[in-house]
């Protein structure tokens, strides 16, 4: 099975940085979201439901939904080099939806990737108020057009994981929030202006998955 | 065209295609709306909520658009659209955007009904969701309130889109096949909106008269119960249950901001109507006058439900023309506002605004004073017999005063001046009184309020009359500023030179503002 790959490219400003990335993230989650799993007998599960919630930009002019969830929320908010936003610099996120599949021991369970979204932010440094005004403007219609082409993605229906058993929802989705149930996902950097640090990011996650059990 | 669908399966279809329809109406005009919507996740299915959204559900919306549906479901030919406007509170109106639901031909007969049209139209509620936030109409719509309203109708049949001008752009939000055809959502809007952006609406200055204020309460009402939904996991062929829907649901009486124009919907325009009445009165700028010609200007508090003003002072007098307006106070062109009985800080002022009264006819006329805080005299027309003056047992005891205050015993020369004039017009005396009524001028001592006299060598009334008629700067005078503008003009160069020598320092200082 192949990976579906779909590439994003925004130019911004070194503190719409933030806000950018997770209007992207969270319309992306929102779309790959369920309401949480309410297994019964006979392999009948129920769904629970998802809310939404509009969110304001403080730095572009913007409005993005997001699922109405603190923790996911929160979640997206933790990573750092979310707010890694100095200077000017290029930048990659890379957003992955995987599966699990159980190994046999000693091996840990594989992770495969059936999506990956990687948004390439562009940042730049702007010197005068006025710059940064039509930046403001600027930016927001540009991530109009994204959430347009994420929309379009969305709706193509290819392939999605099969709705799992009760056994193996875990390979499937995240269920460790309480409200929602996104797919299996990852959020991973690389700024490529400091390759030691994009190298660093890669061994440290080869290492967290082959440690992973 | 008909399938191999089982009529169980086509039950459920037109069930969902039908709530579909309905919930994509509820989410643009509410996204519509101006304000930022929210609603919570439930972990544990609540039952009422279709495709496993919380959408919540406005009966009015709701109302209008089974009204329009009229029981049919989109089909071939026969689109569910929904036009969404905007109208200035001049009465303008031009279409925005317009959203289709339609269906074509193309089947997918391998699709399963109850599981994946299901879910899919549910990922393209989520979709409508994103999309309605990015197209040029919301941004318009966060910002509608004083100069313009977004408006919505929806109708069933054939997309009109003539009202969006040339050029207009389409989005596609998203499709769903099924077995009896393909559902499309798109929108189509205007872009030259677009270009003119909220920038337009923003400098456009303030209506003047009346200015309306839309805000109304957000209506959010229960939605119809309905059952838990309930699925199976891949693999299982086993009879599914569905949410058994009530289509009825709950009346709101609360009103509602948006509602289509003219003639298709008469129904909503009374909404807008009720809306309308239900809302804070709203900060109303306006002129009026007196029957005796006195100039105020009127200001009912606004938004905070503001209580309309009593009317201006009636003034007593049949004497006073129209034309004939008294000089009282010093102020000019204040306004004020007074209730007839109020015993709090009030304040009447009837100010002059033309006309120059002969002395005799200013002197016959009613003056209307002001008056002080706090004092307990209901402020209804004063006559020149019977002025009181305010905290009069604080006032000093000098009969020679009261006596040469023209205000309490006007003097009977027509041509003297009114009173309050001559004292402005003074150069200002302290203290005393200077009854001189030998002269044209009659000195007074003029009263403020709170004070007292004989204390300070500068009392208040003397700094008032000095600050009234100060005197004139000297750089105004013709000679002195010729002098001091060669001496400038002489020393620029230098100036210059310092400033020039300094250039880095201020360079620093402008980028330690940016």
């Amino acid at each position: 099975m192949n990976c579906r790959s779909e590439v994003l490219e925004v130019s911004v400003e070194g503190r719409q940085v933030e806000e950018a990335m997770l209007a992207v993230l969270h319309t992306v989650l929102l779309h790959r979201s369920t309401g949480k799993f309410h297994y019964k007998k006979e392999g009948t599960y129920s769904i629970g439901t998802v809310g939404t919630q509009d969110v304001d930009c403080d730095f572009i002019d913007f409005t993005y939904v997001r699922v109405s969830s603190e923790e996911l929320d929160r979640a997206l908010r933790k990573v750092d080099a979310l707010r890694n936003s100095g200077g000017d610099g290029l930048g990659q996120m890379s957003l992955e939806f995987y599966q699990k599949k159980k190994s046999r021991w000693p091996f840990s369970d594989e992770c495969i990737p059936w999506e990956v979204w990687t948004v390439k932010v562009h940042v730049v440094a702007l010197a005068t108020e006025q710059e940064r005004q039509i930046c403001r403007e600027k930016v927001g219609e540009k991530l109009c057009e994204k959430i347009i082409n994420i929309v379009e993605v969305m709706n193509r229906h290819e392939y999605l994981p099969k709705m799992p058993t009760q056994s193996e929802v875990d390979n499937v989705f995240d269920t460790g929030l309480r409200d929602v149930q996104p797919y299996l996902y990852k959020i991973s950097f690389q700024i490529t202006d400091a390759l030691g640090t994009s190298v660093t990011t890669t061994m440290r996650r080869l290492i967290k998955d082959t440690l992973a059990l | 065209m008909e399938t191999d669908l089982n009529s169980q399966d086509r039950k459920d279809l037109d069930k969902f295609i039908k709530f579909f329809a309905l919930k994509t109406v509820q989410v643009i005009v509410q996204a519509r709306l101006g304000e930022k919507i929210c609603t919570r996740s439930s972990s544990s299915p609540t039952g009422s909520d279709w495709f496993n959204l919380a959408i919540k559900d406005i009966p009015e919306v709701t109302h209008e658009a089974k009204k329009a549906l009229a029981g049919q479901l989109p089909a071939v030919g026969r689109s569910m659209c929904v036009e969404i406007s905007l109208k200035t509170s001049e009465g303008d109106s031009m279409e925005l955007e317009i959203w289709c639901l339609e269906m074509n031909e193309k089947c997918d007969k391998e699709i399963k009904v109850s599981y994946t049209v299901y879910n899919r139209l549910s990922l393209l509620l989520k979709s409508l969701l994103a999309i309605t936030r990015v197209t040029p109409a919301y941004r318009l719509s966060r910002k509608q309130g004083h100069e313009y309203v977004i408006l919505y109708r929806i109708y069933f049949g054939e997309v009109q889109l003539n009202g969006l001008g040339e050029g207009f752009q389409t989005v596609r939000v998203g499709t769903v096949g099924t077995p009896v055809g393909t559902i499309t959502l798109s929108c189509a809007y205007r872009i030259n909106l677009a270009f003119m952006s909220t920038r337009q609406f923003e400098r456009t200055p303030p209506i003047m008269g009346i200015i309306i204020d839309h805000f109304v309460d957000r209506p959010y009402p229960s939605s119809s119960p309905m059952h838990p939904c309930n699925y199976r996991t891949a693999g299982e062929d086993t009879g599914v249950i569905y949410p058994s829907v009530e289509d009825s649901q709950e009346v709101c009486t609360t009103s509602f901001s948006t509602s289509p124009p003219s003639q298709y919907k008469t129904r909503s325009r009374q909404i807008l109507i009720n809306s309308l009445h239900s809302i804070s009165e709203p900060c109303r700028y306006s002129l009026g006058t007196s029957d005796q010609g006195w100039y105020n200007l009127l200001m009912v508090p606004g938004k905070e439900g503001g209580v309309p003003l009593a009317s201006n002072q009636p003034v007593h007098g049949a004497q006073a023309d129209q034309e004939r307006l008294a000089t009282c106070t010093p102020s000019d062109g204040t306004h004020c506002a007074a209730t007839p009985s109020s015993s709090e800080d009030t304040e009447t002022v009837s100010n002059s605004s033309e006309g120059r009264a002969s002395p005799h006819d200013v002197l016959e006329t009613i003056f209307v004073r002001k008056v002080g805080a706090f004092v307990n005299k209901p402020i209804n027309q004063v006559t020149l017999t019977s002025l009181d003056i305010p905290f009069a047992m604080f006032a000093p005891k000098n009969l020679e005063l009261e006596d040469t205050d023209p205000m309490v015993n006007p003097p009977d020369s027509p041509q003297t001046e009114s009173p309050l004039q001559g004292s402005l017009h003074s150069d200002g005396s302290s203290g005393g009184s200077s009854g001189n009524t030998h002269d044209d001028f009659v000195m007074i001592d003029f009263k403020p309020a709170f004070s007292k006299d004989d204390i300070l060598p500068m009392d208040l009334g003397t700094f008032y009359r000095e600050f009234q008629n100060p005197p004139q700067l000297s750089s105004l005078s013709i000679d002195i500023g010729a002098q001091s503008m060669a001496e400038d003009l002489d020393s620029l160069p230098e100036k210059l030179a310092v400033h020039e020598k300094n250039v880095r320092e201020f360079d620093a200082f402008v980028e330690t503002l940016q």
